[in-house]
């Protein structure tokens, strides 16, 4: 093996690294919070909606969950337009990757309110809650912290997938690396740099999310 | 010149998506293979095999698939070897699997009680015996729905390979594109034949869950 | 010559000290019954008997090997050392024949036609013997608890521990059990039990061991100390028991 490794060549582009890990970011911060609400709404509808609410969650989240990010994103970016709804790659990325949040987390959210055992429920009716605070304080607590690890891990995923939106020119780090690959030629540094910056965030992620988990649904001994 | 998207275009997309269908196979057996290994490696009560399988797993877990996809495609041509895109492609989904489904696997294994494992223990089985004949079997059953949704995962992923050039579904619908210039009919016709298969398999999965839940 | 032996035997879970100072011998033919509070530490020194659990100090000697040795081949000791536990813990997946049958296959290489006679052989003696294609889910407790116990036999042990086997059982399938235990005392067979049944620890054991907070407390003939505790602890633990 004779190959020059030069990863030293990529130093010059720190500040395009530094940009493409802040949109990236930006872009996964504003699809948690849109997916986040998307999921909510869509998880009620489908399981406390009338009939049609119901079927067009369905048919919504079965949908989005069994086609690839990628055809979504070109139905948005390169489809959508002839029906004369135009989207910037950037706009075409944030949309393509909320609406696809918003429906895996919605069946993290649905599973997460159907793993409250109906005991609990009925014992917050037989002490005199109406159905709201039944929801309020004895369903919320627990379907959350249920729902933290799946949902949170669902954010590192999309972390990780909103790279896809590189190939619509969607500007965040893995379209960074394309524009230093352009330029160095230096292909396999690249992406592996970039991998591995990836690898950070998630740890980043990761860590973020355990210290939210501890500080927030695990009981510490009353002092 | 651009002419109209016909049916002939729907054999094209069709024919495409065999390429789709042996990629997932091909990655998800050599990925198996390795998973069963990492699995094994991440239970055995042995510290430094499980710190290997931990760290295995975290890297390709806490990675993008085009990330990786990308690595193999040039990293190949690094060591001197020019490889095609089905392969740069194939190993990058069996690493991609193998970490996903070692980890969906030791689930599996770990899912079955503790005290199977002694019990065995105590009529003498060995570890691996106790592996063979008490634990994997048992663990197959939970394991087979999450696997098959893990499929579904990987044959979405698949139309990354597009990325690198190799003609599968996804490139196939961008290939047309290009001649056609028909966007939408092209896409919904590519979403729509991913959504079959997955959508198939998504069922099988949730009617296996359904009845090993009843079963037990 | 005893069968197991025990000397200053200790074992703790990290700070706490679950064993402390155990020393006991068990002859061959001897019934052995272990009581005491749960958290006593009475599962743990059954447990530690066939080296499910490692000890921290002391010598455990069962049958000629010795089970705290670096070194011990603890397959090939427990192929002479029989365990049932409180949950029957049979294999889910294999029927009853195979559930029996699979150690002997497995661990000894026995012959299949010559496993399958032996299963016949312990599936009878458990009283069970219409029962030998059914899968454990389709038995009941104190069944399964049987089969269990005719797995354990079916590999010839030497001497058998029975960890607590009838608390889980409903009241009504508890005597069934025992008295497959009664027909293995009659048979000379070395047990050591953890139980709960008084009763049945005088009229069968020779021996009652009272463990109270890691040590072994009191011991003696069986139906001297259950009749007359020679310490308090004893005295309040069946006072407890009994009422």
């Amino acid at each position: 093996m004779n190959y020059d490794f030069r990863f030293s060549s990529l130093l010059a582009y720190r500040d395009e690294l530094v940009e493409g890990v802040l949109l990236t970011l930006q872009l996964s911060a504003a699809t948690i919070v849109i997916g986040l609400v998307i999921g909510v709404v869509v998880a009620a509808m489908r399981t406390g909606a009338p009939g049609p609410f119901k079927a067009i969650a369905t048919v919504y989240v079965e949908t989005i969950r069994n086609t690839p990010l990628l055809v979504q994103l070109f139905i948005i970016f390169f489809g959508l337009p002839s029906l004369g709804l135009r989207f910037t790659a950037n706009e075409a990325a944030l949309l393509g990757l909320s609406v696809n949040l918003g429906a895996y987390s919605a069946e993290i959210i649905r599973a997460g309110i159907e793993s409250v055992r109906k005991s609990q429920i009925e014992a917050g009716h037989a002490l005199g809650m109406n159905g709201y605070q039944v929801f309020r304080y004895v369903i919320l607590f627990q379907a959350l912290k249920s729902i933290y690890p799946a949902l949170t891990s669902q954010f590192i995923l999309l972390m990780l997938m909103s790279s896809i939106v590189s190939t619509i020119g969607a500007n965040e780090l893995f379209h960074q690396a394309s524009f230093i690959d352009s330029r160095t030629f230096r292909s396999f540094e690249v992406y592996s740099a970039i991998t591995l910056i990836y690898l950070c965030l998630t740890l980043v992620f990761r860590s973020v999310f355990l210290g939210i988990y501890w500080s927030v649904f695990v009981r510490r001994p009353a002092r | 010149m651009i002419r109209e998207f016909g049916s002939e275009d729907i054999l094209f997309l069709l024919l495409a998506t065999r390429w789709t269908i042996l990629l997932t196979l091909a990655s998800a057996l050599i990925g198996g293979t390795i998973a069963l290994v990492v699995a094994v490696l991440r239970i055995v009560p042995l510290r430094p095999a499980n710190w290997l399988a931990i760290g295995y797993i975290n890297l390709v877990q806490g990675t993008p698939v085009l990330g990786q996809l990308f690595i193999f495609f040039f990293g190949f041509s690094v060591f001197g070897w020019s490889v095609g895109a089905w392969t740069a492609a194939v190993t990058a989904f069996s690493i991609y699997a193998s970490a996903y489904l070692a980890e969906i696997w030791r689930g599996g294994l770990q899912s079955v009680p503790k005290t199977q494992w002694e019990s065995s223990a105590a009529l003498g089985l060995t570890y691996l015996q106790r592996l063979r004949y008490i634990i994997v079997p048992q663990a197959v059953r939970i394991n087979i729905p999450p696997t098959v949704g893990f499929i579904v995962q990987l044959i979405k992923n698949t139309s990354l390979a597009s990325v690198i050039g190799f003609v599968e579904l996804s490139r196939a619908g961008q290939m047309l594109n290009n001649a056609t210039f028909a966007p939408m009919s092209i896409y919904l016709t590519v979403a729509a034949i991913y959504f079959v298969i997955c959508y198939s398999l998504s069922n099988v999965s949730q009617r296996l869950e359904r009845r090993i839940h009843v079963a037990r | 010559m005893s069968l197991v032996n025990l000397e200053a035997v200790h074992k703790r879970f990290g700070e706490f000290e679950v064993l402390s100072n155990i020393n006991l011998s068990v002859s061959e033919g001897e019934i052995v019954a272990i009581i005491g509070r749960s958290g006593s530490g009475k599962s743990t020194l059954l447990r530690c008997i066939n080296g499910l659990e490692p000890v921290q100090q002391g010598r455990i000697t069962v049958d000629g090997t010795e089970v705290t040795a670096a070194n011990a081949d603890l397959n090939n000791l427990r192929q002479r050392v029989g365990m049932v536990f409180q949950s029957y813990n049979l294999f889910p997946h294999l029927s009853v024949e195979r559930n029996v049958t699979l150690a002997l296959k497995v661990v000894r290489k026995t012959p299949y036609a010559e496993a399958r006679d032996i299963a016949h052989e312990v599936i009878t003696k458990v009283g069970l013997a219409d029962k030998f294609g059914a899968y454990p889910d389709e038995l009941s407790g104190g069944q399964q608890q049987r089969v269990a116990i005719a797995r354990s036999l079916a590999m010839g042990p030497k001497v058998m521990l029975f960890d607590e086997i009838t608390s889980a059982l409903d009241p009504e399938l508890v005597g069934e059990v025992l008295r497959v235990l009664e027909a293995l005392a009659a048979d000379g067979m070395t047990m050591l039990l953890v139980t709960h049944e008084m009763k049945f620890a005088k009229t069968v054991g020779n021996r009652t061991v009272f463990m109270h907070e890691g040590r072994i407390h009191e011991e003696g003939d069986s139906r001297e100390t259950l009749e007359h505790p020679r310490t308090p602890e004893l005295t309040g633990f069946l006072d407890a028991v009994l009422h």
